[in-house]
């Protein structure tokens, strides 16, 4: 056993935003432990007050350029939930539809840009590449597939200009929906040498466990593994929280060693992200998706947090299994034009979508004339800092005696597991309401 | 020859411009070929104390972010501002029309707002600090502007960006007008550069570019009242991406 282990990691590299690592121990007794979230604050529920209702979705998907449309989606549900805006069904499939696009191109850029040079001993992808050419172009084609498709609903890749409330500024074509239905019918060989690639260096993934509440969406009416409708769901408990009511969820807290705010509900600290919505609804994975967490062991009840990655994995299936459903149902009905009018009203409402990295919440407050009067935003990595701080917690005197080197390469990868997204989660805020 | 070495750096934003060099898919790996990319917090582990060329994303809005774009700027022969936050200072400049930021930072983080880690200035572009050489606009950018100006430079050309509103290149695409569509559209006095992407996908400019040189406001004063619209109306969409910078709207 090695007499001190200092780790110091200033910025933990290949996530998105910046976090600090500390550990301190001395003859293998840990005197500290933490995770470090230093993000510059950006006070994003300030800057959206004043704003005019149509401007909300185009401010706050500048939180975060990896799960933009996600979060243009949960504004978009909000300010119509506080405007009592319904959505036809076409608007609804051609959303989900799209945000689908974002999974499959997080998901894929996450396991393989940023976890698995980790999983096959590189720095990063760049000498993953020369090593193991196949794997990264089958990566870079589903990364492009993505980024095309989101191209094609969103009007961008990243901060869609499509989603506005009431509706969508711009339907696709038949015809685009069918080139797109080929190309996601051919990724499907690329998605699964991915899953057989990294299911060969799954043996890298740390066999650490802690029990842990986990929290996401959830649908029962009907069936179906859900990130856009539904209720709020805990492996804790048995019923389901409405929308509406995230906060009694959330419970948020300042930390002094996060500008993030940090959540608990039933324990200390929950976690959130793609293991979450497997542990509440993966039964209702769609069987392809079903074959790659069999693949890998994956079962409901899992509480390894490195096995996120491979519920990723999982979930990028699902996705394009269930959109090419979603295609055969939009063209069987047929595509029409249909025309966006809202007349703004004074309310309050909140909404709620998964992003890629967990159950997201918005809430907006408007006046009469549709103009913010108050936000409030809890996001899915402000939910998973305390997890990951209880997670070091347990985690680092099991693997101390391996040394300086393993404690940091093995506390960057549990970091990199959650997918965090440290500047979407830095600046969430208060419920502050100024009328 | 020895290739040049190139470091990337981010600030206060959300990251979604790297994800673009991200999204260059193999043409990132021809990038890294032709040159020697040293440090890239978000995609390698390397770090790097020594570059030729420093890219700089997001806005300046602390002290110690001043002090660390000051050292970068100090080690770095060229320095690239790329996105909205970095050239313009972006989305995160909506706060500084706030009076009082410890209103602001109540309105977030409530009674703990004067805790000393959540300590916040008010928002700065990249040229507002340090000297700025080069520009890659947009919210995000666009991957093949940004292949362009980097590829002009290893080069040792002077990249050309255009200087003319959004409705020049919306108008050759053949779009119909979104003010016509009752829309409130930035699209006459914002750079253009990016194939009128916004209103071509039936969404209105909101000028994430930056206004072009001289924008004729007046002009788009004139426009609004064909249209019957305020000029509060055109405030509010200017003030998304254009807060406190030169071009003004007078009643």
């Amino acid at each position: 056993m090695p007499k001190t282990v200092n780790v110091n990691v200033h910025h933990v590299t290949r996530i998105e935003g910046h976090g600090n690592i500390v550990v301190n121990a001395t003859n293998g007794k840990v005197e500290k432990v933490q995770w470090q979230v230093p993000e510059a604050p950006r006070f994003f529920e300030a800057m959206v007050r004043g704003r005019s209702y149509q401007d909300i979705q185009t401010v706050v998907s500048r939180i975060c350029g990896i799960c933009s449309i996600t979060h243009s989606l949960t504004a978009t549900k909000a300010v119509e939930n506080a405007m009592g805006i319904e959505m036809s069904e076409q608007t609804d499939k051609v959303r989900i539809l799209m945000h689908y696009s974002e999974q499959l191109q997080s998901h894929v850029l996450h396991v393989g840009y940023l976890v698995a040079p980790d999983l096959f001993g590189f720095p990063s992808v760049v000498p993953l590449a020369a090593k193991a050419p196949d794997v990264v172009k089958a990566v870079i084609r589903l990364h492009r597939l993505g980024n095309e498709w989101s191209d094609l609903l969103a009007g961008r890749t990243t901060h869609p200009v499509t989603l506005v409330p009431g509706g969508l500024t711009k339907v696709p074509t038949a015809q685009q929906l069918i080139e797109l239905r080929g190309r996601l019918e051919a990724c499907v060989p690329d998605l699964v040498a991915v899953a057989q690639a990294v299911l060969s260096v799954a043996g890298s993934i740390p066999a650490f466990t802690r029990e842990t509440e986990y929290i996401s969406l959830r649908q029962d009416s009907p069936p179906a593994y859900t990130f856009y409708h539904g209720e709020i769901a805990s492996t804790d408990c048995d019923g389901t929280v409405a929308v509406n009511d995230w906060k009694t969820v959330t419970n948020e807290y300042v930390s002094d060693q996060s500008t993030a705010k940090w959540t608990k509900w039933h324990r200390d600290s929950y976690a959130v992200g793609a293991l979450a919505r497997f542990n509440n609804n993966g039964q209702h994975l769609l069987p392809l998706a079903k074959d790659v967490a069999k693949m890998f062991g994956l079962q409901k009840g899992c509480c390894n947090p490195f096995m996120n990655s491979v519920a990723q994995l999982a979930e990028a299936v699902h996705v394009v299994e269930a959109s090419k459903i979603l295609i055969d149902e939009l063209l069987t009905k047929g595509l029409k034009e249909e025309k966006v009018r809202v007349s703004p009203k004074a309310g309050k409402g909140s909404g709620c979508v998964e992003a890629p990295r967990g159950i997201l919440f918005h809430e907006y407050e408007f006046d009469r004339r549709g103009n913010c009067v108050g936000a409030d935003i809890c996001i899915p990595t402000g939910q998973n800092h305390a997890n990951i701080q209880k997670d070091f917690e347990k985690f680092v005197p099991e693997i101390l005696s391996e040394g300086e080197d393993a404690v940091r390469l093995k506390l960057e990868m549990l970091v990199r597991a959650y997918d965090p997204c440290v500047s979407c989660s830095t600046h969430m805020l208060n419920v502050q309401f100024v009328r | 020859m020895t290739k040049p070495r190139i470091a990337i750096f981010d600030f206060a934003c959300c990251e979604g411009c790297q994800l673009q060099l991200v999204n260059l898919e193999e043409e990132l790996l021809d990038l890294i070929g032709a040159a020697d990319v040293v440090e890239w917090r978000e995609a390698l582990s390397e770090k790097a104390d020594e570059y030729d060329i420093a890219i700089i994303e997001g806005s300046i809005t602390r002290l110690e972010d001043e002090d660390r774009l000051k050292l970068i700027r100090s080690r770095a022969n060229i320095l690239i501002a790329m996105g909205a936050c970095a050239t313009i200072g972006g989305i995160n400049k909506l706060k500084n029309n706030f009076d009082d930021l410890e209103e602001v930072k109540k309105c977030v983080y409530g009674r703990d707002a004067k805790r000393p880690h959540l300590a916040t200035q008010p928002t700065r572009s990249v040229d507002e600090v340090v000297q700025v050489d080069y520009y890659v606009h947009g919210c995000p950018i666009d991957r093949k502007e940004f292949t362009y100006i980097v590829r002009c430079l290893l080069m040792g050309k002077k990249p050309e960006v255009p200087n003319h509103p959004v409705c020049v290149e919306c108008k050759a695409k053949g779009n119909p007008c979104l003010w016509d569509y009752g829309q409130v559209c930035l699209g006459p006095i914002i750079l253009s550069g990016c194939g009128a992407r916004c209103p071509s996908n039936g969404f209105r400019c909101f000028g994430c570019r930056g206004y072009i040189d001289n924008p004729n406001v007046d002009a788009a004063k004139d426009v609004i009242d064909k249209y019957g619209l305020t000029v509060d109306q055109l405030r509010a969409k200017m003030i998304l991406f254009g807060s406190g910078q030169e071009a003004t709207i007078h009643a």
